[in-house]
């Protein structure tokens, strides 16, 4: 493993450490790491400031209140936040209770996205990767995470077979992962 | 990876939090006894995860920091009582409780263990590759053990009466800094009180708080794990009556339980 990845792993688990401790300086300088996606995320889903920063908050009062909901077999901070933040923020565009617990996620990344150069390389390849997408493909992917549209309602949507759309969505995420781990 | 592929796409879906109904029940069956599609479902949500991160956006406003911060000053960290509903008689004694807190021992030594190689990711994977599915059936446990409506039933010798003296249990694992505390029949508390659990260290140091709580209509309270420091030895328990605002930093109230021994 990087040392930059290790060293940044370290800090996150130490953060969580503190904050479990009841250390409110912790919990201002793990906003201050990961704020930054959770609002993006939040916001892309959202469409609206307002709501983003609700989930914002929603998100890191749940660390305060419980951050050993977090641990690093869960995996990379910043991107298990990005899953909480896009999973949230589904709950709030589709106005129901959360569907799922945080302590629930659990994700496996292979690549080293801990540090913000990391994921600024990872990110450049996965956008190329999305561009190379044939569009349907693409479009269902964002249809069912950015928007939250089940594979029925994609299929409805764009009038093709259900089985299509659920192929698609997977082989798309597997596409992401493949240009990744290449 | 190896995955069943009748359960691929469905994988994909459930990573999405788009799957219902009867699929969702067929996949999470299955998920619960095959460790390879469990692994594929973590990797899907790390493939979701890499979509997440592809968004960019301005910098969340000031005041939303401001919020937050402001949010985490006006609530202090204690641990949130688990009331139980006020549908049965006192409960505490139940034997199943014993079997349920040492698998909440289990899970949270597991999960400290884990913690503790925080540098070794890939070690990591291959602990909890072996111990997935007992995490989950411990996971499991701790929502059964701190769901407000679960019921809790305490069975007594047959023909004798129920007892309502105030009663309450800690198991305790100092090794795990693991606490689980159960009360029933606590007094109703009076207006602007709490009841609050103390660690008494067994070096005769200061009295530790381990949670403020509030039980239900019944006398009903739980505590499962709060905040503790690191290998303290107990030497008893103790809950007390306090002022529910305070500094709580050593008890000022009336004792109302105290420990009695192993």
């Amino acid at each position: 493993m990087a040392s930059a990845e290790t060293n940044a792993i370290h800090t996150d688990l130490a953060l969580v450490t503190a904050i479990g401790s009841g250390d409110q300086g912790a919990m201002a300088a793990l906003y201050d790491r990961f704020s930054s996606i959770v609002y993006a995320v939040a916001l892309r889903v959202l469409q609206d400031t307002g709501a983003a920063e609700d989930v914002l908050q929603d998100i890191f009062m749940q660390l305060w209140r419980n951050p050993r909901a977090f641990d690093s077999s869960r995996g990379n901070m910043a991107a298990w936040l990005a899953v909480i933040a896009r999973n949230r923020a589904i709950d709030a565009l589709r106005k129901r209770r959360p569907q799922d617990d945080i302590e629930d996620v659990v994700l496996s990344v292979e690549t080293d996205l801990a540090s913000e150069t990391d994921r600024s390389r990872a990110m450049e390849k996965v956008r190329g990767a999305l561009q190379a997408m044939p569009t349907p493909q693409r479009s269902a992917l964002e249809m069912a995470y950015f928007e939250g549209l089940t594979h029925t309602e994609i299929a409805e949507k764009t009038g093709e077979p259900l089985g299509t759309v659920k192929t698609r969505i997977r082989t798309g995420l597997l596409s992401l992962r493949k240009i990744l781990t290449a | 990876m190896s995955v069943h592929e009748q359960f691929a796409d469905d994988l994909a879906l459930h990573a999405l939090g788009s799957l219902t109904g009867d699929e969702r029940i067929a996949l999470e069956k299955h998920l619960d006894s095959c460790a390879s599609c469990r692994r594929e479902l973590e990797a899907l949500r790390g493939d979701l995860s890499l979509l997440s991160l592809t968004t960019s956006g301005p910098k969340p406003p000031a005041r939303a920091r401001q919020r937050l911060m402001a949010a985490v000053a006006a609530e202090p960290r204690f641990p949130k009582p688990v009331a139980a509903p006020a549908r049965s008689r006192s409960w505490w004694g139940v034997l199943g409780w014993a079997a349920a807190a040492a698998m909440v021992l289990l899970y949270i030594g597991v999960r400290r263990e884990n913690s503790s190689l925080n540098g070794e990711l890939s070690t990591l994977r291959a602990l909890y590759g072996g111990q997935g599915t007992q995490l989950q059936q411990a996971s499991q446990t701790i929502k059964t053990l701190v769901d407000p409506t679960a019921q809790k039933i305490e069975m007594i010798a047959a023909g004798t009466k129920p007892q309502a003296q105030p009663r309450g249990k800690a198991i305790y694992q100092k090794r795990n800094r693991s606490l689980i505390f159960f009360a029933s029949s606590l007094p109703q508390l009076p207006r602007d009180k709490v009841y609050e659990l103390w660690l008494f260290p067994a070096n005769g140091g200061a009295p530790i708080a381990a949670g403020l709580f509030k039980p239900d209509a019944r006398g009903n309270a739980t505590i499962v794990n709060p905040p503790l420091p690191e290998g303290v030895e107990a030497k008893n328990f103790a809950v007390t009556l306090e002022p529910e605002s305070g500094s709580h930093e050593a008890p000022r109230g009336t004792p109302v339980i105290v420990g009695v021994g192993e």
